[in-house]
This record gives C-alpha cells, sequence and structure tokens, in this order.
C-alpha cells in the first residue's frame, strides 16, 4: 500500500487488515471508535465489521469468531471493557483458536472518558499479554504480531493505545493487505464448556503460560535497550516520545529500557537493563504497571523511581515538560527555563450542546413541566446529553456510567419518596444498557419518567448507526427497532412520543409522565443536528423590540445567541438552524424568521 | 528540515481538515510527520488544537512548550493560548475572528478580543492577520473558513509549502464535490497572504 499519514486506529485497523482479520465487532467510545470506522472507510472484502449494541456482545461475537478459527478483533474504550469483563475473565480460560485481539483504547487526561482506568492492570488482572504501543507506526507493527501471539498461546491479546496514539498520526510504511484468513470451522470439543473441573485445569495452564510469554517478549524489537550512561530510564506507551526528544534535547547519557508489553514484562530483558544500571526512572502514564514490575524483580537491589515514591503522578497526561523536568532531576542536569509570556486570563471554552441540538429543547420541556413539582431530580447518562449538566440548564444531576441514569434514579426514589425523578437516556445508550433498568423500574413498579433522547444516532462519537436506525455500520438495511414497542414489550404503561421542538405538546408529555404513578416514557425524537446535513434556508434574528432581557441566553445557553452591544441577544446566523426554541423563551416576540445570508 | 506547527481554534471550525492536508504536503514531499489531535467532546464547540511535527520522527506528537515554528490561529483567544507554545521567532497567521463562549454570553466569564489582539502582537513579532470569515462566506461557504486560512498561510509565506504542494494535498484530502469551493476558498485567501508578504 505504500507509505500514507496515518491516524493511530487507521494503523490499528490497517495492521489487523494485513494480519488478515475476518470480523471486527466493537462498539463506540472516544479514542478507540475510528478503528472500526476505517475498516468502513477501506471498505476491505472479506472482512465482516459491525457495531454491536454493548462492548459485553461485541466481545462475545468476537470470542465466537475465535472459537470458529477466524481471526477476529474487538475495539472499545478503557470503561466500555468493564462491561466486557465478564465474558474477557472468562475467556482467558477457555482461550481461542483463531487470533483475537482486543484493542482497548486508555484515555489518560481523561480527555472524554469518566476514569482514567488502566487497561494495562485489567490484562494482568486477565493473565492476558498486552501490548502497548508508543506511536502509531509502532501500533501498526504490533497488530499482527498481536494476532500471531494468540495463536500461539491460544488466548486473546490485549492492545492497548492511548489517546495520544490513538488520534495521533505519524507516516506509516503499509504492507500489502492481503486476504483475509479462511476460518477452519468451530470443531467441538469439551474445552468450549466452562464447568468447575475445566476451569482448575485451564487457570494452571494460563499461569505457566505467563513465563513462556515473557520469555517471548524479551525477543520482540518493541521491547529494547538503548545503551548508555549508569542511570536507566524504563519507559512505556507514548512517554517514549516524549522522552526520547529530551533526552535528544539535552543530549543526556541515559540507558533506556524501551517496554512495548508491559504484561507480562519481558523479564529477561529487564534483568539485563537492570544490571547495566545503578538506578531507574520508570515512566509510565497511569498505573505504576512496569514500575511494580521492576521493582519485583530488582528486589530491592536497585533505586527504583516513580510513582510508587512520589516522583511521578498517577493521575493525568505525562507530557515533554513533565518528563524533562522528572529526567534533568534525575540525570542531575541543571537546565535554565524558558520565561513564560504573560497573558490575560482567558476564557474557559467547555463544550456545549450544538446550535439547534434537540436534546437542548427536551432538557427545557422537562425543566419546564417539573416546576409543577416540588423536587425533581435529573439522572443523566453518557453522550452529548450529559452536556445538560452545564448552565443554564442544569439538567444533568448524576452521571455515572453507561445507562445508570434509569436505575440510579429509582434508588433515588426509594430514598426520597415525595421526589421526582426523571432519567434521559439515548438512543444508542438504551440499547447499549438501558433496557434492564427499565424491566427493574416495570418489575418493582418504581415511580419514575424514563426519557429517552431519541436522534436516531450515536451522536459524541461523531454519528454511528445502532439497532433503532435501521442501517447496520456496513450500510446494510436492517430492522429497525422500534423503542416504543420495547418500551411496551418492557411492560411500561404510560409511554408518550413527540418532537422536542413542538414546545407545549413536549412540556405537556412531561408534564402527564411525572403525573402518572408508577414508570412513564417519553420518547423525545428528533434527528442529530450535527447529521442534518442542508441547513434550512431560513435562521432566526432578533428584531429591535428586543427589550434585552436576555431570557433567552440565561434560559437556554445555545451558542449561537450572544449579548451585543446594546445589551440585546445577537444570533450567530451562519449557526442558527431555525430550531425556533428561543422564540419560545422571549417574551415580547423579538425573534424573527428570515432568508439566511440576507 | 524540521518543523512543527500549531493550529488552533473552536470545536467546529475545521482545524482537523487543515492539519490533515499539512500532513499531506509533508507527506507528499517525503518527509516525516506525527502530529496530534483533540478529537471527542472537545469538538462540540471547545477549544482544540492540532500539533504537528514534520521531518522527525522519535519526536513527541504535542509540540512542547516554546517549540513551535508556526501557528495558524483561527480565533483570538485560541491563538493566544498557544503564545507559549511558540519559539520566540516563530511566524503566525491569526483570523481576528472573536468566538464569544457560551458561558461568557451567561455572564460566568469573560472575553476581551482587542487585549487578546495586542498581546499576541506583543508576542508575535512575524505576524499576520486576516478577517478570514467574510471572505469564506465570499466564496460560497462560511464553512471554507479552514481553507482561507491555509490559503492566506500559504500566500504569506509562513509555511514550508509552496501553493501547488497545499493544493495538490487538498484534491487528496477534500471530497470531489466539494472541490472547486474550497479552490476559491484558497485563491483569494492566498491572493490576500501575498499582498501582506
Amino acid at each position: 500500500m505504500g507509505r500514507r499519514v496515518c491516524m493511530g486506529n487507521e494503523a490499528i485497523a490497517l495492521g489487523a487488515a494485513r494480519a488478515g482479520v475476518s470480523i471486527v465487532s466493537g462498539y463506540p467510545g472516544t479514542p478507540s471508535t475510528e478503528i472500526i470506522e476505517t475498516f468502513l472507510h477501506e471498505k476491505i472484502p472479506g472482512i465482516e465489521v459491525q457495531w454491536s449494541t454493548n462492548e459485553k456482545t461485541a466481545m462475545e461475537v468476537a470470542a465466537g469468531a475465535a472459537y470458529a478459527g477466524a481471526r477476529s478483533m474487538v475495539t472499545m474504550k478503557q470503561v466500555g471493557l468493564n462491561v466486557a469483563a465478564d465474558p474477557l475473565m472468562s475467556l482467558s480460560y477457555v482461550g481461542v483458536e483463531g487470533g483475537m485481539v482486543v484493542v482497548v483504547a486508555d484515555d489518560p487526561g481523561p480527555w472524554s472518558s469518566q476514569t482514567e482506568q488502566d487497561t494495562r492492570h485489567f490484562a494482568k488482572y486477565a493473565n492476558l499479554p498486552v501490548f502497548d504501543p508508543s506511536s502509531p507506526e509502532e501500533a501498526y507493527e504490533m497488530v499482527s504480531c498481536a494476532f500471531d501471539l494468540s495463536e500461539e498461546f491460544k488466548l486473546p491479546v490485549f492492545l492497548r493505545p492511548t489517546t495520544r496514539v490513538c488520534h495521533a498520526s505519524a507516516t506509516v510504511d503499509l504492507d500489502d493487505i492481503s486476504a483475509p484468513r479462511q476460518a477452519a470451522g468451530f470443531e467441538k470439543k469439551q474445552d468450549w464448556i466452562i464447568f468447575p473441573a475445566l476451569s482448575y485445569r485451564k487457570h494452571g495452564e494460563l499461569e505457566q503460560k505467563q513465563k513462556l510469554i515473557s520469555d517471548r517478549f524479551s525477543t520482540l524489537p518493541f521491547n529494547r535497550i538503548i545503551k548508555g550512561g549508569k542511570k536507566g530510564v524504563a519507559v512505556s506507551g507514548v512517554s517514549y516520545l516524549y522522552l526520547m526528544e529530551v533526552i535528544k534535547e539535552f543530549d543526556l547519557d541515559l540507558t533506556v529500557f524501551k517496554v512495548g508489553t508491559p504484561y507480562p514484562l519481558p523479564f529477561k530483558l529487564a534483568e539485563e537493563f537492570l544490571s547495566l544500571v545503578d538506578s531507574v526512572l520508570v515512566l509510565e502514564e497511569l498505573d505504576p504497571v512496569v514500575e511494580e514490575g521492576l521493582l519485583f524483580i530488582s528486589a530491592g537491589t536497585k533505586r527504583v523511581l516513580g510513582k510508587i515514591t512520589g516522583d511521578m503522578p498517577c493521575n493525568g497526561e505525562y507530557s515533554f515538560e513533565s518528563i524533562k523536568n522528572a529526567v534533568l532531576k534525575f540525570a542531575g542536569v541543571e537546565s535554565k527555563t524558558s520565561a513564560m509570556a504573560e497573558l490575560p486570563t482567558l476564557p474557559l471554552r467547555p463544550p456545549v450542546l450544538c446550535a439547534g441540538c434537540p436534546h437542548r429543547a427536551s432538557f427545557y420541556a422537562a425543566k419546564t413541566a417539573a416546576r409543577n413539582f416540588d423536587k425533581t431530580v435529573y439522572c443523566g447518562d453518557i453522550g452529548c446529553y450529559t452536556l445538560g449538566n452545564a448552565a443554564p440548564l442544569n439538567t444533568v444531576d448524576t452521571s455515572l456510567c453507561m445507562g445508570p441514569g434509569i436505575t440510579i434514579a429509582q434508588g433515588i426514589k426509594l430514598a426520597e419518596k415525595g421526589t421526582k425523578c426523571i432519567a434521559f437516556i439515548g438512543d444508542s445508550t438504551f440499547f447499549h444498557t438501558g433496557i434492564p433498568g427499565i424491566i427493574n423500574a416495570v418489575y418493582q413498579n418504581t415511580d419514575i419518567t424514563i426519557a429517552i433522547l431519541d436522534n436516531h444516532t450515536t451522536a459524541m462519537t461523531g454519528g454511528q448507526p445502532h439497532p433503532g436506525t435501521g442501517r447496520t455500520a456496513m450500510g446494510m438495511p436492517a430492522k429497525p427497532l422500534d423503542i416504543e414497542k420495547i418500551l411496551t414489550a418492557c411492560g411500561v404503561d404510560h409511554i408518550s412520543t413527540v418532537d422536542p421542538f413542538k414546545y407545549e405538546d413536549a412540556v405537556d408529555a412531561f408534564r402527564a409522565a411525572m403525573e402518572y404513578s408508577g414508570p412513564s416514557a417519553v420518547i423525545a425524537r428528533a434527528p442529530c443536528i450535527a447529521l442534518v446535513k442542508k441547513l434550512p434556508v431560513t435562521v432566526r434574528r432578533v428584531n429591535d423590540s428586543c427589550i434585552g432581557c436576555l431570557k433567552c441566553i440565561k434560559h437556554l445557553g445555545c451558542p449561537a445567541m450572544s449579548v451585543g452591544k446594546e445589551g440585546k441577544a445577537v444570533i450567530n446566523e451562519p449557526i442558527c438552524t431555525d430550531c425556533s426554541l428561543c422564540v419560545n423563551v422571549c417574551p415580547v416576540g423579538a425573534i424573527k424568521r428570515v432568508d439566511r445570508n440576507v | 528540515m524540521f518543523s512543527s506547527i500549531v493550529i488552533a481554534g473552536v470545536g467546529g471550525q475545521g482545524t482537523l481538515l487543515a492539519s490533515k492536508i499539512l500532513s499531506e504536503a509533508a507527506q507528499k514531499r517525503g518527509l516525516f510527520v506525527r502530529t496530534s489531535e483533540t478529537i471527542g467532546m472537545a469538538q462540540r464547540g471547545g477549544s482544540v488544537s492540532s500539533h504537528l511535527r514534520i521531518g522527525s520522527q522519535e519526536v513527541s506528537p504535542v509540540i512542547p512548550l516554546h517549540h513551535a515554528d508556526i501557528l495558524i490561529g483561527f480565533e483570538l483567544a485560541e491563538a493566544a493560548r498557544q503564545i507559549n507554545r511558540l519559539k520566540p521567532d516563530a511566524s503566525a497567521v491569526v483570523n481576528v475572528d472573536c468566538i464569544v463562549p457560551t458561558n461568557v454570553a451567561l455572564r460566568q466569564g469573560e472575553y476581551h478580543c482587542d487585549e487578546y489582539l495586542s498581546v499576541i502582537k506583543k508576542n508575535i513579532v512575524n505576524g499576520f492577520y486576516i478577517n478570514a470569515t467574510p471572505m469564506a462566506i465570499a466564496a460560497g461557504d462560511a464553512r471554507t473558513l479552514n481553507i482561507v486560512l491555509l490559503g492566506f498561510s500559504v500566500g504569506a509565506g509562513i509555511l514550508p509549502f509552496n501553493e501547488e504542494e497545499i493544493r495538490s494535498a487538498m484534491e487528496h484530502c477534500i471530497r470531489p464535490k466539494l472541490l472547486e469551493i474550497n479552490k476559491e476558498a484558497f485563491l483569494m485567501g492566498a491572493e490576500a497572504g501575498r499582498k501582506q508578504h
């Protein structure tokens, strides 16, 4: 294929295609989403690609494919692995036939996640090998190696890129993509059925494999020693690139142990590294995985500095600067610091719901309806609509993981009977993990209102299809699952479906649902504005009758609205979608429809 | 050649495509490219920046402070945010547009265009300024702002690429349907840039 600038996620997909992967599943989640999107974009013949309903189903689909001898890959973000943990933990015992690579993208920072959990630790917990790429080009090389290793040891193998690998790009030398490898077919045997006796035997085997894998890892090019002085730095992930730039810039004489497989640690190579140095600084984002391994091997004979000694932080991303400071201090090198220019206080710019986003209309309608009740708690979920937490909407009081709004609401209701609870959930999250919570509400007859914000896509990650959209990832028509029918089948008796931009209807629907005793549901249905290709030919403009009360801004927080020079509201017409929600807020009717670009 | 370019703006302004086009131009010249992008929640109207390192492999994907040679600022406050990432002799193209954050409209913060412009001018010796939005609208679509700015940057001579290299990279990165309008935007930007050069 030749040389190309690839995003890390693209390189991972192309690396898997080169290795002959034939079945790929996953659930969207930043920073992992573009791996599957690359397969869809490249349209490589013979590869089955799916957005599964959630990470657990995705993991199981990939496992089944690998049982049948295919090379399979499953992709997710780090918190997705929690959802898929149940099949994964058993899979480490049962094993696979065809190579199976589990790509889990970690998010130090975190930039777009609820936790900073470290999948390398999860790999250790599951006794499964993990590759930790430092760059897109290394990730590309690691994927094929991970498939080979998976088949050799009959285990699923982790590839754990981080945000700075997934969303970084680099020049990658791409090999031609071979045709997907044909699956040998499912062979019936007792080893696929996890009974206690099998678990006991397999657990023993799994433990024995760890040393063999560690020895193999000592021979791989991803793990290497760059010889230098008696001070050693062990480094894993993207920190390697930060370190190499620091070493070059300050011309440092250090021995570097580059670790590409943090678990199992390549013991032989680690021992060689430790024999070359007097003291060690460990650079790895998040948990001290390599650090603990080196402490274990050195058994107190070497000074090992890192997170446990308080020399490096456990949270947040590393950077050139943080690594420079730590390494120069460790190397005993003084450096002059460049003076920082003095800047005025710059405004914070948090992400916001788009102009014309239907969620804003749904939140505003729910809030208006809630004025009829003493106290309402708004339980949120994960998606664009988590942004409803910000002022002025303030309609997300809780957010935890995928799907908990509906069930947290039930707990709050049980503990605080007089309070109204509305649980907001998006359509994709509804299919992901929302449904069991709804069944629980009906089964326990808990009086909550479930608001399904159906914008017909998985919006936050860029617009992936889901079971309600009538289309598969590969663009094939699918039977669109009807949310209303599912709610009915789950036993929800009070259901209304509204267009959230029909303001009065939406308020009435929320009020009626909240007044209803027992589980009720409102489906607020309007397409995600980011997916609407052609904006309407009209926009809204504020005319002279504006009295400058700024209720429109104070109630809605639409990014298309700001305060003009005379203290009156102004609409930024290029981004206005004429959703007209603001018209319902204006007390003097000053917001008029006009033609766009006139 | 080793060059570090930072592109800063607000999610939705098209910084990603601008970065992709520059990467493609560097790649076509046979130079190693390493970049880092803001993708995810911040794309919904938050602060975003793209970092490009061209011509060296073992370097950080994020440009260290005081290491950037070139800044392309899509918005004033976001350009100001990058000042400390620049080398003392860095060059910059800055769009003088102001996008007031929603929280400022809600009186939860302050926004001062003039102050940001003056701190940028004070700290950047080789700066070129443009009001790019009207040009993008004149080209036929406000969304071609990113291409106007690329054109202006190449016209003003701050990029390590010539016009033909960028145009050729655009053909690779932009869907054929949208190419014409973007070429027009590029020409308008480049012409404005040449006048300043």
